[in-house]
């Protein structure tokens, strides 16, 4: 057959393509447990440093981390729009996808105007909760809003009275790598814990200010130092703070845990 | 965007050797390797892949990984569209050259994100970007349509190298001066973690890259006055 006449072009055409999906195919499934579990040891990983459990800048092997997270994180659902637990036999909480719900009109609903440009909130939130001799010490909620470039993915986590910050990580980012991207530094991650969420009168408080928040916790127990040249990403943490500790986000629930007396 | 169309070879092929100059190899199979690195450089003298090298560059540890990507992709696809180009319609030779880059491509990335998660987080758009990265396309449809696959192997190889080297290079300055680490690492304590050094953060925006870049041909062409263009 001549290498130029059609039909050999298209009998080679179908060759390459076929070829070349089967070895896309076999790339994808071979490796998708492998990346599934990095993915989920990822998070968990962060939601143990916005706990403090790892210590900001502490490097842990990952079989350490997965034990860890293990013996001391409890994952729980929360309806955002009463604040109850969500105690449902069909959901697993281990498996729920909280950002993929978003998508799906009956498991979200449209979220109204922010700064954070959220557009849509999760009808049920998955929390994870610090156990400590089988008591709950500490909620870790899962934060989201727009910074720079793009959207910042992370944790806050709260102490038992529901206003101290224990940390914060984020695990997604695409800010400037040394401006923004700073929000990922363990020596500005560490300004976190000990800072007021919420004042007494449980109006949230907590902003980066260029300058604050600095010295001890206690001395100016509303404000972190914002990141330097990278104000927008800064105001982008202020804003998400606000609109998920608020009462579009995880008020409510927080709401509820206080007047029980706390975690 | 398209260097295919006329890449600019300041290079006679590399067969021919020229007299009297030092070689590292005097095959042509180490000029193919080697040539890219300095006299035929990808970046330097044929200006190609400039939008990845601005892109990967503010970490050394990105750079380097975007560079052993593109090295595999340009080695590999080099080789197979080699070994296929005695029975490649040449009607369709650069959409049959794409479909095995962007496959390879693909590959690695899935690769990356089982094995170098936390780098393919920040690194995969780009890895994607391999793709239509002029260096790969241009040297299969360049180099490697003409060449048996053992030698368009060993040009893939080469050119990766010399894009990896501008990379590491632009990629050590912008972070060494941009946040005063290394791979991440802190060298120069910096004044805002208690030090003294004032990181320049002009160096970790693209327009640095640029800067660096031109300086870089700049030197090379004073180093190499046969790269600089006849007006």
């Amino acid at each position: 057959m001549q290498v130029n006449s059609v039909r050999y072009t298209l009998l080679f055409a179908t060759a390459v393509c076929l070829v070349c999906s089967l070895l896309v195919a076999s790339a994808t499934v071979l490796l998708r447990d492998r990346q599934h579990a990095n993915q989920l040891l990822y998070l968990q990983k962060n939601v143990l440093q916005a706990t403090g459990l790892i210590k900001p800048g502490e490097r842990i092997t990952d079989r350490e981390a997965a034990a860890l997270f293990k013996r001391r994180i409890r994952i729980r659902l929360v309806d955002l729009r009463t604040g109850d637990y969500v105690e449902h036999p069909a959901i697993d909480p281990a498996r729920y996808d909280q950002r993929r719900a978003r998508f799906d009109p009956a498991q979200s609903r449209e979220a109204p105007p922010n700064l954070s440009q959220i557009k849509r909130i999760p009808n049920i939130a998955t929390v994870a909760l610090v156990v400590k001799n089988g008591r709950p010490v500490q909620v870790v909620l899962p934060i989201e809003g727009i910074g720079l470039y793009g959207t910042l993915y992370g944790f806050v986590a709260l102490d038992r009275d529901l206003t101290t910050i224990r940390g914060l990580s984020f695990y997604e980012n695409r800010e400037t790598p040394g401006l923004g991207g700073e929000v990922d530094n363990p020596k500005w991650k560490a300004l976190w814990p000990g800072r007021k969420a919420f004042d007494d009168a449980g109006k949230v408080r907590i902003s980066l200010v260029k300058g604050g928040g600095v010295g001890p916790a206690a001395k100016d127990p509303y404000h972190v130092d914002a990141l330097s040249g990278a104000t927008i990403t800064s105001n982008g943490v202020t804003r998400m703070l606000r609109f998920w500790l608020g009462e579009n986000g995880f008020g409510p629930f927080l709401e509820k845990l206080r007047s029980q007396g706390g975690l | 965007m398209f260097g295919l169309v006329k890449t600019r070879e300041g290079a006679p092929p590399a067969d021919e050797p020229r007299p009297g100059r030092f070689r590292w190899f005097k095959t042509r199979e180490g000029a193919a390797l080697t040539d890219p690195l300095f006299k035929n450089n990808p970046i330097g003298l044929q200006v190609l892949g400039i939008c990845s090298a601005l892109a990967v560059t503010t970490r050394m540890d990105k750079a380097l990984v975007m560079a052993m990507s593109l090295t595999f992709v340009a080695g590999v696809s080099s080789f197979v569209v080699s070994l296929i180009r005695r029975i490649t319609p040449s009607s369709i030779r650069i959409i049959v050259q794409l479909a095995i880059i962007s496959s390879l491509v693909i590959v690695v990335d899935q690769v990356l994100k089982a094995y170098l998660y936390e780098i393919s987080l920040s690194l995969s758009v780009y890895v994607g970007l391999i793709i239509t990265n002029c260096i790969v396309l241009g040297r299969t449809e360049g180099f490697a349509m003409q060449n048996p696959p053992l030698l368009s192997l060993i040009d893939g190889v080469g050119n990766g190298l010399g894009y990896g080297l501008v990379l590491l290079i632009v990629g050590f300055i912008r972070e060494f001066i941009g946040t005063g680490r290394m791979f991440g690492y802190q060298i120069l304590p910096t004044v805002s973690e208690g030090g003294w050094y004032v990181p320049n953060s002009m160096f970790l925006l693209a327009p640095a890259a640029f800067f660096i870049i031109g300086f870089m041909i700049w030197f090379l062409r004073i180093w190499k006055p046969e790269q600089q263009e006849k007006d």
